[in-house]
């Protein structure tokens, strides 16, 4: 059983958050559901288990909650920059125009609970875990839960056959889903999601320091240039105003996986590396006076954040790796309980 | 706000330009990558695609178990570009009056719009469930085989929300929105 269907909370989210867990709490302690409709939760006798982990039924029940909801609803944090973008813009322009459709997309997806963009993309997984966690066996229950909320319309049959072009229809196959794993000290599971769509992947971008034709050298400096650049080329077609994941450094492989990683980030954060933190900011504000705009229509807003980290490098590389995300932002979490319930939202 | 209604004319879209928000109310037809290829491959299209719009769309698409009717449950834009080496001559072999997608097409599909009477329509990328609610019904479907996101799916719409970015006078936004940025960042760099 669904511990949760997410609140239709607005501005009042944390207030409304609290209310929902403990709406989540009583229901959790009804042992025999009331609405016996669907599953009924099988541990009515499970009081005095306290395993840590539930049923399998039941977690999967939890990740299928947790992609309908990545599915449909944006976080509020990216919910509330979407809004002031669209304060931003001239009246009676296409640029607002576009943003006014975004804003009433965003409701309308959330009301009817269903796919907010039809592109619902790659399916990212990050699962952060105590020591001593089944690996293989959660990879498994992810697995079934995509299965099912592809049936389920939560997520498009998006999964297809690199050689032969054939669609698997329930988004599984090699990379599919993709799922990272990250032992912590801490005693719950929390798994985080993002979907992200194919036309933002496309336009990020992965630079190699210096760069002679931006006249990008090894220096924060260079850095700004050649991200400024991939803002430039990505132009609309990544369906801006979108946010920017960025690593400096890595290899090629890490500095894009730690790129997408930076999307896990609040909006509203800070980073905690003051000239990174500075980065962000500038880049933002640069990138909104190319006047790219929503869609590429032309317009005030292009970008609505930016996220930066840095691993280290080989003395001979110097990779600057950008992954883009559109404006249908769609990352969520979950931490789980003991019983496999949605114990707490994580955005 | 202009209206564009069915039956398409290519003179009614050479009426068009570049900035018009447009409502389109009639047919039209989903193709994107896969059918661009096959259509360029010269495999017939399974319809008579002219004075017909095609949708760059690869909708979320569920049928009712029971009566196999196929309902719409998400359907904005794909990105437009990636057939760039297609649309013109889709537009000449097929005699559509237009394509709807998100992101703009570059200098060979320009000239196509001027060539054949053709416009480019931008929908708001993302946007899937409030272009979803225009889409009264879903009227057939073709080549399935290419997997359901690939297929071109027959959809009638009322009043489907479009701005007009590459126009049939050899006009593009999506030109002039690039070449002031352009010219924007040299100034940042």
């Amino acid at each position: 059983m669904a511990m949760k269907k997410k609140p239709m909370k607005k501005a009042a989210k944390k207030a409304a958050k609290k209310v929902a867990k403990k709406a989540v709490k009583t229901t959790a302690k009804k042992p025999v559901a009331k609405k016996a409709v669907k599953k009924p939760i099988k541990k009515a006798t499970a009081k005095t288990t306290k395993i840590v982990g539930g049923s399998d039924a039941d977690l999967k029940t939890s990740l299928v909650e947790l992609i309908r909801v990545t599915s449909a609803e944006l976080p509020d944090d990216v919910q509330k920059v979407i809004l002031e973008a669209l304060e931003r813009e001239e009246k009676n322009t296409t640029a607002e125009y576009a943003m006014n459709i975004i804003k009433a997309n965003i409701d309308l997806a959330k009301k009817k609970s269903q796919p907010l963009c039809q592109d619902t993309g790659t399916v990212l997984f990050y699962v952060y875990h105590p020591v001593g966690f089944n690996q293989s066996k959660f990879t498994k229950l992810i697995q079934d839960s995509v299965v099912e909320a592809t049936k389920k319309g939560y997520l498009r049959q998006n999964s297809v056959d690199s050689l032969t072009g054939e669609n698997s229809g329930v988004n599984l196959g090699p990379g599919h889903p993709s799922i990272h794993f990250h032992e912590y000290n801490g005693a719950s599971v929390k798994v985080k999601l993002m979907l992200k769509g194919g036309g933002c992947e496309n336009v990020g971008a992965q630079y190699s320091l210096p760069h002679t034709a931006l006249g990008a050298g090894r220096d924060l400096d260079g850095v700004r240039k050649v991200i400024l650049d991939a803002v430039h080329k990505a132009q609309g077609k990544g369906c801006g105003p979108g946010v920017l994941g960025i690593c400096i450094g890595g290899d090629r492989g890490a500095g894009y996986i730690e790129s997408k990683e930076q999307l896990l980030r609040r909006l509203d954060d800070t980073n905690s590396v003051p000239s990174l933190a500075e980065l962000e900011k500038e880049i933002v504000e640069t990138s909104n006076k190319l006047g790219i705009g929503p869609m590429g229509f032309g317009g005030k807003t292009t970008l609505l954040g930016c996220k930066v980290s840095a691993l280290n490098r080989l003395p001979a590389s110097f990779f600057v790796s950008i992954s883009y995300m559109c404006w249908a932002y769609r990352r969520q979490g979950i931490e789980l309980g003991d019983k496999n319930q949605i114990k707490k939202w994580l955005y | 706000m202009k209206k564009l209604n069915f039956p398409f004319t290519h003179e009614a879209v050479r009426e068009l330009k570049v900035g018009d928000m447009v409502l389109i109310t009639g047919k039209l037809f989903t193709g994107r990558d896969a059918v661009h290829k096959r259509l360029h491959d010269g495999v017939k299209p399974p319809v008579d695609l002219s004075n017909q719009i095609i949708y760059h769309c690869g909708p979320v698409i569920l049928q009712d178990k029971k009566t196999g009717k196929y309902q719409v449950t998400a359907a904005g834009p794909t990105t437009s570009i990636r057939e760039e080496p297609y649309q013109a001559d889709v537009m000449k072999d097929y005699g559509i009056v237009g394509v709807i997608g998100k992101g703009g097409m570059g200098p060979k599909t320009l000239a196509g719009c001027k060539e054949y009477g053709c416009v480019y329509f931008h929908a708001i990328g993302g946007a899937a469930q409030v272009l979803a609610e225009k889409i009264d019904s879903v009227d057939a479907v073709h080549w399935l085989d290419l997997g359901s996101p690939e297929a071109i799916w027959e959809l009638s719409v009322t009043e489907f929300p479009v701005v007009v970015t590459m126009d049939a006078h050899g006009n593009s936004l999506h030109a002039e929105v690039e070449k002031n940025s352009a010219a924007a960042l040299k100034e940042v760099l």
